[in-house]
């Protein structure tokens, strides 16, 4: 109990609640970030955030209805990148596989500039021995198993992240 | 300025947060206590954030200075 003893290192207490790619990175950033520093940190993952402990991640992104994402290309003269696409909405809804290419540049942009990715960032988490929690109730209502998400992370419900969050120094909501 | 000699090198050029904290975390494990680790980066947020990260770890940043463009950090271990 962090409160109880003035020794105990700080704590950080993080809600994951969305499984988009540029929603993936807060919770993944902040908690690796935080175990670096010799923090404990734990994780509830519910709802859409759920699916970033599938062992497979398939996080995408979505320029559509997202009108404050830069849409820019990862390639080309420094120029040509900077430049920010003014891409009609209806044209992201309408041209099949439009969130795929989004998705695909936003991962290039981000490698090229030397951004880790959600895979390694998340390994980095189960090394540095973030506590992962996988939300039952969100199990129950998407139809997911124990066995869908990796055997680092543990399951549990809305009870068990409050009494963790109670003693911690940092609550977010993601 | 007096010359920090360093035990152990760790380079995080091009890498953005929170590689370099995460990192530097890593490679101190390897160390004993009051050896010298020198971080060198070129992520324009590592000098706030190593400050950060000293005073949170308890191991003492001994110097953050630029070399060559390149921002250059002595931490010693506690």
């Amino acid at each position: 109990m962090s409160k109880s003893d003035p020794n105990a290192p700080k704590r950080l207490a993080l809600i994951a609640s969305k499984g988009t790619l540029d929603w993936a990175y807060p919770p993944f950033i902040l908690a690796s970030a935080a175990g670096a520093m010799g923090w404990e940190v734990g994780i509830f993952f519910t709802f859409y955030g759920l699916t970033l402990l599938k062992p497979k991640l398939s996080a995408a992104v979505t320029p559509l209805g997202n009108p404050a994402m830069p849409m820019k290309m990862p390639f080309g003269p420094e120029g040509f990148q900077n430049i920010n696409w003014p891409i009609p909405q209806l044209v992201m809804a309408n041209v099949p596989g439009f969130n795929a290419l989004a998705t695909t540049l936003m991962k290039q942009t981000f490698e090229n500039k030397g951004v880790a990715t959600i895979e390694e960032l998340r390994q980095m988490c189960i090394d540095l021995d973030v506590r992962m929690i996988g939300c039952q109730m969100t199990m129950d209502v998407f139809g997911f198993k124990r066995e869908d998400f990796i055997k680092e992370c543990e399951i549990g419900g809305a009870a068990t992240f409050l009494e963790y969050a109670a003693d911690a120094d940092v609550q977010l909501f993601i | 300025m007096d010359v920090i000699k360093e035990d152990q090198v760790l380079d995080c050029t091009g890498m953005l947060c929170p590689m370099p904290v995460v990192k530097t975390t890593k490679a101190m494990k390897e160390l004993q206590s009051g050896q010298i680790l020198k971080m060198i980066a070129t992520d324009p947020g590592a000098p706030p954030d190593m400050e950060a990260w000293s005073r949170q770890t308890g191991n003492e940043l001994l110097r953050s200075t630029t070399e060559d463009g390149k921002f250059v950090f002595y931490l010693k271990k506690k």
